[in-house]
């Protein structure tokens, strides 16, 4: 449950790509680290999209996972509310009421979440088969495979998955 | 009488806990810390957060929606 320094480790795995639903473990993830826990955050196949920075890269990628790239979010200030979207006006006006209630916006908590020696990893198997290149993500983005998730969470106090 | 005063009114679930995190990263065992927040989930939170640490809550007051909470470092 805890490493030598007797700090207890929490996972948490990012498959959503909603904002919402990435809102709500990054709240975990940076209340954890608060506590004064080792948090390790796992993205994805959707949920790579929280960890896209804005940038085009060019990278080799074929025609389904070009188109895969046309219709997926750019970058994490982008992606979709898992309920009431209605065409990008549900997120709009969430985004209005948290701004309104002096909440974070989901940029703001991944900066937050880095800040807090959080480990942001991508999935490289999702990473290949999505057509996401490294240069496209957020820059402390380790690039690891699932043993490194399974490494961590077997001493994990708690382990999510956030789908 | 406290070392160090945070004030956290106005902001919302998880700052108050991490910004305090953040400040008592370089405290020491023995030192204090105040903190006002006006999260509504404070009062729980604070007390969680202070457990989890193994510091001491010498006092938490609420006036007007507004938690006031006296923290001793472990």
């Amino acid at each position: 449950m805890a490493d030598e320094s007797g700090q207890k480790k929490a996972t948490i795995i990012v498959f959503s790509g909603t904002m919402d639903k990435v809102m709500a473990a990054l709240i975990v993830a940076t209340t954890a680290a608060a506590m004064g826990m080792q948090v390790t955050m796992y993205y994805t196949f959707w949920g790579l999209s929280a960890l896209k920075k804005g940038a085009t890269a060019d990278c080799e990628r074929n025609w389904m996972q070009k188109m895969l790239g046309w219709m997926l979010p750019k970058k994490a200030a982008d992606l979709p509310l898992s309920q009431l979207h209605m065409a990008g006006m549900g997120a709009g006006m969430m985004k209005k009421i948290m701004e309104q209630k002096n909440m974070q916006s989901l940029d703001e908590l991944m900066e937050t979440a880095i800040d807090l020696d959080i480990r942001m990893i991508a999935c490289q198997t999702s990473m290949s088969a999505m057509g996401i290149c490294k240069e496209e993500l957020l820059d402390t983005v380790e690039i690891a495979g699932a043993a490194t998730y399974v490494g961590e969470a077997q001493d994990g106090a708690f382990n999510l998955f956030i789908s | 009488m406290p070392d160090e005063t945070l004030d956290c009114t106005g902001l919302s679930c998880p700052m108050p806990i991490v910004k305090l995190a953040k400040t008592v990263k370089p405290m020491e065992a023995g030192d204090s810390i105040t903190v006002t927040a006006d999260d509504p989930g404070f009062e729980p939170d604070i007390q969680a957060w202070v457990d989890a640490q193994g510091h001491e809550l010498t006092s938490l007051e609420e006036e007007g929606g507004v938690f006031t909470a006296v923290i001793e470092l472990k």
